[in-house]
């Protein structure tokens, strides 16, 4: 029906944006896998996370790409201290209660955004915001490349830290059995806190990567959000390869959805994906048993 | 008929207040409330009893709200037929939701998940479908009179959406005080256990699931006939799912009253803050998120589960002063 002419790209163009959807997912799905919650609040700090990148370019002239290295450390603590301090005191341990916070804090979040910068949609401009690679068969656009060897390069680092380092081990220790590291001497206070921690740096990093080429508006994150929810949930909750193929999936069927339904019905197909998982298979492709 | 008492007391006061307060802005600013009471008490009903927190109760407002205009608009029905047919629309959404994620057993997380997920389609679809007016959003008529359930007078509305929120109130008192509500809670705090005693877990949460619906829609089919407008950003609008979810929570989830009193708390709380500072967008929602967080953290049963816990603080702080009058005595 359509010519590959078309068809390739369109694909190749969903992978590319799939890799961005992974880190957002990515630190879903770190968070899912030790604190068994869906954060609420990502979408809103993938908003704070963009409108950082936003004025680090703006007000101190930094490139995103350098941003990243001062944004990453920055949102860890940031998330470090919200896990610490507010989430974990407040919900005292009940898994809805913990839900439920992190409602409190993305609408908090959100509508500080709104207030303070009000509704307008901004962007940036970088000087290879719309340059672009020739493949021969295509042409795909640089910093889309770009973030999509950044995922792989940020997957990798996550995959090191959790199988070589003590604060890895102590994650993966709580993950699997909380009471058991707590009787080891893990302090799971700390250990929620720190993968907290390192999702909110996966936000901030997916936040640098996607503002040279999107925009940033209070309510922007929300999007992504419901997209990393289906790919969560399509990869398996907790599993990391899970999130990082079931994004790559989800980019594609957004842009042959987009591509055969048009825009606004192509978000459908990822609706009905989620759904569809959430009922005959909700503990994904890749998941155990929830 | 006990527990009435306080329904009835507490709705004859508030019926009382328009023939005090004249001001169409406070008004309006009540009817407001009591409809966001009205969508709480759904939600309630199968978060606060059944333990089921939906992060997607949009799905039955704006089920309401699209039925009763696009009947009214589209096929001339009466406004008082499409009134009650959004109603029966949002139980069986209800139903429809409930039969499908209770069969995959989904809880938790994952029940928040598709909610949202439910949400989210019935408005991408609201937003593009030609029978809902799209993007552009269905308008209802001017047509005033009692026939068409229009009313000039703000008061009439106000008296309409308390009679809908006493309705509600009563609803939720007799499923308290039925074998069913004793289900609801049996599931709500440990759902194995219930199973292991004969519930019949699934059909009691999708009961429960029908009833919330309908609850919710029903708010949803006032807003249309008040605002006599619905588009996809209202009707499945988060922000619907939010309010519905907050009144119950910082009211008292699993109580009678809790959503009324967390409507009339927090939409006090929102209007007093623009009052301060003018309207600025966001910060009646930055108020909002943060009472949230703070009932959560502070007194996990909401403001009504406050007073009993506030009384046990006050006692505790008083016994050591008087044990240590004891021991000034003794010694």
């Amino acid at each position: 029906m359509l010519s590959p002419v078309i068809l390739i790209p369109a694909i190749l163009n969903g992978l590319l944006m799939g890799a961005v959807y992974a880190l957002v997912a990515l630190g879903l799905t770190l968070i899912y896998g030790v604190l068994h919650i869906i954060n609420f609040a990502h979408g809103a700090m993938l908003s704070a996370a963009l409108f950082a990148a936003f004025f680090a370019f703006r007000m101190l002239g930094l490139d995103p790409y350098v941003a990243v290295f001062l944004l990453a450390p920055l949102f860890f603590v940031l998330g470090y201290a919200a896990q610490r301090f507010v989430i974990g005191p407040a919900s005292q341990g009940d898994d809805r209660n913990m839900l439920l916070v992190t409602l409190g804090i993305a609408v908090v979040i959100e509508n500080a955004l709104l207030f303070a910068f009000r509704a307008d949609t901004r962007t940036i401009n970088v000087p290879y915001a719309f340059e672009t690679i020739d493949f021969g068969f295509t042409f795909l656009a640089v910093p889309r490349v770009v973030g999509f060897c950044a995922v792989f390069v940020v997957a990798l680092a996550l995959w090191l830290i959790m199988s070589f380092t003590d604060s890895g081990r102590a994650i993966r220790a709580v993950a699997k059995e909380k009471l058991g590291a707590e009787l080891a001497g893990i302090d799971v206070a700390h250990v929620y806190a720190m993968t907290f921690g390192l999702g909110s740096a996966c936000v901030a990093i997916a936040a640098c990567l996607l503002i040279p080429t999107y925009y940033v508006n209070p309510t922007v994150g929300n999007a992504f959000v419901l997209i990393a929810f289906t790919i969560v949930v399509l990869g398996g909750m907790g599993s990391v390869p899970g999130a990082l193929i079931g994004a790559l999936l989800i980019g594609v069927v957004e842009s042959l959805s987009g591509l055969f339904l048009g825009e606004s019905l192509g978000q459908i197909g990822i609706f009905v994906i989620f759904i569809v998982v959430l009922l005959v298979r909700p503990s994904g492709l890749f998941g155990a048993r929830a | 008929m006990k527990g009435f008492a306080p329904i009835v007391a507490a709705v004859g006061v508030l019926a009382a207040v328009p023939l005090v307060v004249h001001s169409i802005v406070t008004l309006n600013f009540l009817v407001v409330t009591l409809m966001i009471a009205l969508a709480g008490q759904g939600w309630n009903i199968l978060g606060g009893y059944a333990g089921q927190y939906s992060f997607g109760h949009a799905a039955f407002f704006g089920t309401g709200a699209y039925v009763t205009a696009i009947l009214q608009v589209r096929y001339g029905a009466n406004a008082w037929f499409a009134f009650g047919a959004g109603i029966v629309f949002g139980a069986a959404l209800g139903g429809i939701i409930g039969a499908l994620t209770f069969r995959s057993g989904l809880r938790g997380s994952y029940f928040a998940l598709v909610t949202l997920a439910f949400a989210e389609v019935l408005r991408i679809i609201a937003s593009v479908a030609p029978i809902t007016g799209a993007g552009v959003g269905t308008l209802i008529n001017l047509d005033l009179g009692a026939r068409a359930f229009q009313f000039q007078s703000r008061a009439v509305f106000y008296w309409v959406i308390l009679a809908l929120v006493g309705a509600s109130l009563v609803i939720a008192r007799l499923i308290e005080q039925s074998r069913f509500g004793a289900w609801l809670i049996a599931v709500r705090e440990n759902e194995d256990a219930a199973k292991a005693l004969g519930v019949d877990a699934r059909s009691v949460k999708t009961a429960a699931m029908i009833v919330s619906g309908a609850v919710t829609a029903a708010a949803g089919c006032f807003y249309a006939q008040y605002f006599l407008f619905v588009d996809s950003g209202i009707a499945y609008g988060t922000w619907i799912s939010i309010e519905a979810l907050l009144t119950p929570i910082i009211g008292g989830v699993g109580t009678v009253f809790g959503p009324l009193l967390g409507a009339l708390v927090v939409k006090s709380l929102g209007e007093g803050a623009k009052l301060v500072t003018g309207d600025v967008p966001g910060l009646d929602l930055i108020l909002y998120g943060a009472v949230l967080v703070l009932v959560i953290g502070f007194t996990p049963r909401g403001l009504i589960g406050g007073f009993p816990q506030l009384r046990g603080w006050l006692a505790r702080h008083r016994a050591p002063r008087a044990s240590s009058i004891q021991e000034a005595e003794h010694g």
